[in-house]
């Protein structure tokens, strides 16, 4: 359908092969632009299995020659990676439940709960949208090193699963239980069922698009935090996978590429799995998080 | 859609009438039960937003008066010092170029080139849903690790000039000098994240009314005309806000910087956000930092404000 809209309708057999060029010329020039979006991700992989002097040579070759698996097995010995591996993938786990509930509580209260002072302390929330991480790293720093937090994992869980960050969630949410019919709760009310069981019971599974669309754009929100794990961690045990990254190199600070790029693909390429898996809800999320931000 | 319009409207309870029943129904005891659970469900974000932003944000406040050096251990009141710092501090100027120079050649290129994308494909096919997929694909790739490969391909002897090299160009040492620094991180970021407003697009394209097209069609307008007369005016809510979405992240880059150029040569990279990052905590300014991350704040404000203005405007164009 909406191929015709904007290509004219299709009369006779000379429109139509004419359009079989216009639609191979656009296919043509799709593939030439989507060279630098691809090319990276391939690039990083493909070479991930190639040697360091092969990763250097020029013309650069566009398949292992020898692959080997050389720069997986380094990267586990050159950093604790497992252990910095498993750091990134428990706080993003963590932080992602915690959002949801965090958000979906609040979502919830300020969509059908009625209490005094509702509509100030929803501005007050909203406030968490206007004011960039960026901007409170010096304080939150001190009063993280004030209570003795700063190198441990603490600061980046709490301060992202209540505070700024989480406030996007929060609103998803509150919009979607405001479009959620009524019905169905009062029926659970009329059978007895309190304000938490209804939620829990009644709002939340209706809730799954919305709670997907939070759990996506967070985990990828955490798993890519870079200015706070490097403001507060500085043990290479605690380290995330984003900071643990950049530390691949060799006594005279330059990078190892092959392990570097060994590490950078099992970050990247867990991830772009679940995403070919899950295209359209990961989409949607990140529409959502990108328009309502 | 937008986070300011829906707030007015609600006043405490939401729309519908069965609900306002509802509430009417229960007993006091009920209704104060259900009071104090609404209390319960929103304290851990109110809390959270009160510790982790309103206390922060009145500190750094506070801090921007102060000359505050924290290795030294020194903190005292100085008044307005460090915002007459800005004023004197060379480099701060040039950080501002810098920040000015990497949000306006972002966005210049960013905006454009994810229309085109999405115009490109607005259409149906299982290889236009590969395309969609591909220009896509970057948004979800671990930023440091596509930044790291960028990194590479961008060397002296990387990919980047082994292209040029096979076409008969002399490429550049990209890193190694301002104008060349800043466009790569610039270009680096762009198909990082081009795709995210692709699809905004893409959404805002779809849309459009068929009937406009249709009907333009029969008036025998050109494509050209239906995309300048019909298509851009009706999107233009969309295009807005994912410029003035767009301005505010390149406000807050900060990891490619760090591991692309360190904020060099010079300070040609050094943007606002690098800039604050390196008084606090490379240089141990706190004071001085707290006052340039009060400047972000001001500037992300009021890009905020003026977005809202710009939704109040075309409320009435949404509906």
């Amino acid at each position: 359908m909406r191929t015709s809209e904007l290509t004219g309708p299709s009369i006779g057999t000379g429109l139509r092969f004419g359009k079989r060029w216009t639609r191979a010329a656009l296919y043509l020039l799709l593939a030439v632009m989507a060279v630098p979006f691809v090319f990276p991700t391939w690039w990083m992989i493909t070479s991930s299995f190639k040697s360091i002097n092969e990763i250097l040579a020029f013309p650069p070759t566009p398949l292992p020659v020898e692959p080997s698996l050389r720069g997986y097995l380094q990267a586990f010995t050159f950093q604790p990676f497992a252990r910095q591996y498993f750091n990134s993938l428990y706080i993003a786990a963590v932080v992602t439940v915690l959002t949801m509930l965090v958000s979906s509580m609040a979502g919830y209260a300020f969509a059908r709960i009625r209490f005094r002072g509702q509509n100030i302390l929803f501005l007050l929330v909203l406030a968490g949208l206007l004011v960039p991480s960026e901007v409170t790293i010096v304080p939150l720093f001190q009063m993280f090193n004030a209570a003795g937090l700063v190198n441990t994992h603490w600061p980046l869980i709490l301060v992202t699963s209540f505070g700024a960050p989480s406030v996007l969630a929060t609103f998803i949410m509150r919009q979607f239980f405001i479009a959620l019919p009524t019905e169905l709760e009062e029926a659970a009310r009329l059978d007895g069922l309190g304000r938490p069981g209804i939620w829990w019971r009644i709002a939340m599974p209706l809730a799954r698009p919305a709670l997907a669309a939070v759990a996506i754009f967070t985990f990828l929100n955490v798993w890519n935090l870079y200015l706070e794990p490097t403001v507060y961690l500085s043990s290479p045990d605690l380290f995330t996978l984003p900071q643990a990254l950049t530390r691949f190199t060799d006594a005279y600070s330059g990078p190892m590429w092959n392990v570097q790029l060994a590490a950078a693909s099992m970050t990247a390429v867990p991830v772009l799995i679940v995403f070919v898996i899950a295209q359209r809800q990961f989409v949607e999320g990140l529409a959502q998080s990108g328009l309502k931000g | 859609m937008s986070v300011l319009s829906k707030v007015t409207p609600v006043r405490g309870a939401p729309p519908g009438r069965s609900t306002t029943r509802q509430s009417r129904r229960p007993s006091r005891l009920n209704r104060r039960r259900d009071a104090v659970t609404g209390y319960l469900f929103v304290a851990p974000q109110v809390l959270g937003i009160l510790t982790f932003v309103i206390v922060p944000l009145s500190l750094v406040f506070y801090y921007s008066f102060n000359e505050w050096n924290v290795l030294a251990g020194t903190f005292k009141f100085v008044g307005a010092a460090n915002y007459r710092q800005l004023v004197s501090d060379p480099q701060f100027g040039e950080v501002i170029l810098a920040t000015v120079i990497f949000s306006v050649g972002l966005v210049a290129i960013n905006i454009p080139l994810a229309l085109l994308l999405a115009v490109m494909l607005n259409r149906q096919g299982r290889g236009i849903a590969v395309f969609r997929t591909l220009f896509f694909s970057p948004v979800v790739v671990s930023l440091v690790a596509w930044t790291l490969v960028w990194g590479f391909l961008l060397q002296d002897n990387g990919g980047i000039n082994g292209i040029l090299h096979a076409v008969g160009i002399q490429g550049p040492n990209w890193l190694q000098s301002g104008p060349t620094a800043m466009a790569a991180v610039i270009v680096v970021q762009i198909f990082k994240n081009v795709g995210l407003n692709m699809v905004l697009f893409l959404s805002a394209l779809q849309g459009v009314p068929t009937e406009l097209y249709e009907a333009a069609r029969v008036d025998g307008a050109t494509s050209r005309t239906v995309f300048r007369r019909i298509t851009l005016p009706l999107i233009s809510p969309t295009l807005l806000l994912t410029i003035i979405i767009t301005i505010v992240g390149s406000l807050q880059v900060f990891a490619q910087i760090a591991v692309l150029t360190q904020g060099g040569p010079g300070l040609s990279t050094t943007v606002l956000v690098y800039y604050l990052f390196q008084q606090a905590f490379d240089f141990h300014h706190f004071g001085y930092g707290s006052t340039l991350a009060i400047v972000l704040f001001l500037v992300v404000l009021a890009l905020t404000v003026l977005q809202w203005q710009m939704r109040k405007r075309w409320v009435f164009h949404e509906n």
